[in-house]
């Protein structure tokens, strides 16, 4: 999958998950303030994904993950 | 705000008072709807094929509408809700409104919560499946963990609602729903608290009744689903699940005139035993005392009772042997007796909370609803006086029973309360 199709599924796929509009989800912006996760819904985050795309986001992992663009390239660089 | 501990040594003995229902059912999402189906004997009960192509011996349920809780609840609190809870919250906004009391009451008030439910079937089975497929626990998301504990109904109300007094679930079968309104009144006459959030739910999906059904417990006339649910009838052969929330807002009569609330019945006695007995098929002799003590605790004369609205869920022994235990306490005093379960199906650990609400709203509209679908006893259910179609009645105390497996019984005895 190229990184345009990753985006392409990401983007309304997280807007509707966690109810939020897609415009506000663009490669710079803050995940966590975007989808406004706490400490709990973060593990959502990582549950779509993973059923999504067959990729673990696994803890360690997380911090590197900040914007939707870290997203996208975790998400390509891990695919099977 | 806090309560002082001088309240629990004063021995009190407080009037209890409903000042408030809320009910999500197969007969309607609303006061006013669920009593013209009563009195019009609507019933609620469907086939669901879903249910009969995953080999279900019998595929009749209750239907429940799913309410829309995204303009109610933000996306992060709504997460920890299985339907359970997401009915309990709309029947318990109901009767919040009913009983005039407003986010800003409970933010300033000690208000508590017990609520009848004894399944997360669905939540938990949604959980491990996705361990089993993913291999790692962060796939059931965050919201499992809360939904797939016993006491979710309790805890998401008592969040949403920012409730700070007894936090509670009642986990007692098919008399879960009964018991939460026991222990209220118990603890508002003792002084205990003033006010509380009573209730019951019962999640409406088969992963909650595949088991059930795998002891061959339901009706199997699916040709007919509104004739299959049929207590004290000759031809019953099992009961029909169902489900949905009833919410009823306890408080002492102190209370609710102080705050200018308007009380609509009155919760007068709890009656409750153990059988003592099998897992599954109940005696008399439980039950029997169930109903004497509710009575010794109202004391009350059996005669001042207009109405019993019977456990009875269509299957053979139970509705059989509840039969011969109100025959045996109300004697030669024929009472008129029916199950609402003819029109809800079972609604389980929400029953006892739903069938006072039918009860109360037949009490003050001045009526009794048919036991929908009883055509002609048999040896057993000839001894009780049981009302086959509505008719116009005028009572003022009735008495509820809740019975489940394991051989646990409650008995309410509500009276209506008038100025």
């Amino acid at each position: 999958m190229t990184k345009e199709e990753i985006i392409e599924k990401v983007n309304p796929l997280l807007a509707e998950e966690f109810e939020v509009e897609e415009s506000d989800i663009t490669p710079d912006a803050i995940i966590k303030d975007t989808l406004e996760l706490d400490s709990l819904s973060l593990v959502d985050l990582v549950a779509v994904i993973e059923h999504t795309f067959k990729v673990k986001i696994p803890a360690a992992d997380l911090p590197t993950v900040k914007t939707f663009g870290d997203l996208y390239n975790y998400i390509e660089s891990h695919q099977a | 705000m806090h309560r002082k501990l001088s309240y629990i040594y004063l021995n009190m003995s407080n009037r209890v008072v409903i000042t408030g229902m809320g009910i999500w059912s197969c007969l309607g999402t609303d006061l006013e709807t669920v009593k013209d189906a009563l009195y019009n004997g609507k019933s609620g009960i469907v086939f669901d094929q879903e249910r009969k192509d995953l080999g279900f011996r019998s595929a009749l349920t209750a239907y429940v509408e799913k309410p829309d809780l995204k303009k109610l609840i933000p996306r992060n609190q709504r997460q920890f809700m299985p339907e359970e809870a997401q009915y309990a919250y709309m029947s318990t906004l109901q009767a919040l409104q009913q009983a005039g009391i407003d986010q800003a009451y409970l933010d300033e008030h000690e208000v508590g919560l017990l609520f009848g439910n004894d399944s997360v079937a669905k939540a938990t089975y949604q959980a491990v499946s996705k361990i089993y497929e993913y291999k790692d626990t962060s796939a059931c998301g965050s919201g499992s963990i809360f939904q797939s504990m016993n006491s979710t109904v309790t805890m998401n109300l008592a969040t949403l609602f920012h409730l700070r007094g007894i936090n509670l679930t009642t986990s007692g079968a098919c008399a879960s729903g009964s018991h939460s309104l026991g222990l209220g009144w118990l603890l508002i006459k003792d002084g205990l608290q003033d006010c509380i959030i009573c209730g019951g739910a019962q999640e409406v999906n088969l992963e909650c009744v595949g088991s059930f059904d795998g002891i061959q417990a339901f009706s199997t006339r699916e040709d007919e689903p509104t004739k299959a649910s049929r207590p004290f009838d000759r031809d019953r052969d099992g009961l029909v699940p169902g489900g949905g929330a009833a919410t009823l807002i306890l408080e002492s009569l102190d209370h609710a005139l102080a705050r200018g609330a308007k009380p609509i019945a009155e919760i007068i006695g709890w009656g409750f035993s153990g059988n003592g007995d099998h897992i599954s098929t109940p005696n008399v002799a439980g039950p029997q005392r169930s109903l004497e003590l509710a009575i010794e605790h109202a004391g009350v004369d059996i005669h001042e009772i207009g109405y019993v609205n019977a456990h009875a869920t269509s299957t053979h022994a139970g509705d059989g042997r509840e039969a011969m235990a109100i025959a045996n306490v109300f004697g030669d005093y024929k009472v008129p007796v029916t199950s609402t379960k003819g029109q809800t199906g079972h609604e389980m650990w929400m029953a006892g909370s739903s069938e006072a609400i039918y009860s109360i709203l037949m009490m003050k509209n001045n009526f009794i609803a048919g036991s929908l679908n009883f055509e002609n006893p048999d040896e057993e259910t000839a001894c009780i006086n049981i009302i086959p179609k509505t008719q116009e009645a005028h009572f003022d105390m009735f008495l509820s029973n809740s019975f489940g497996f394991g051989g646990t019984n409650s008995t309410l005895i509500i009276k209506d309360y008038k100025d």
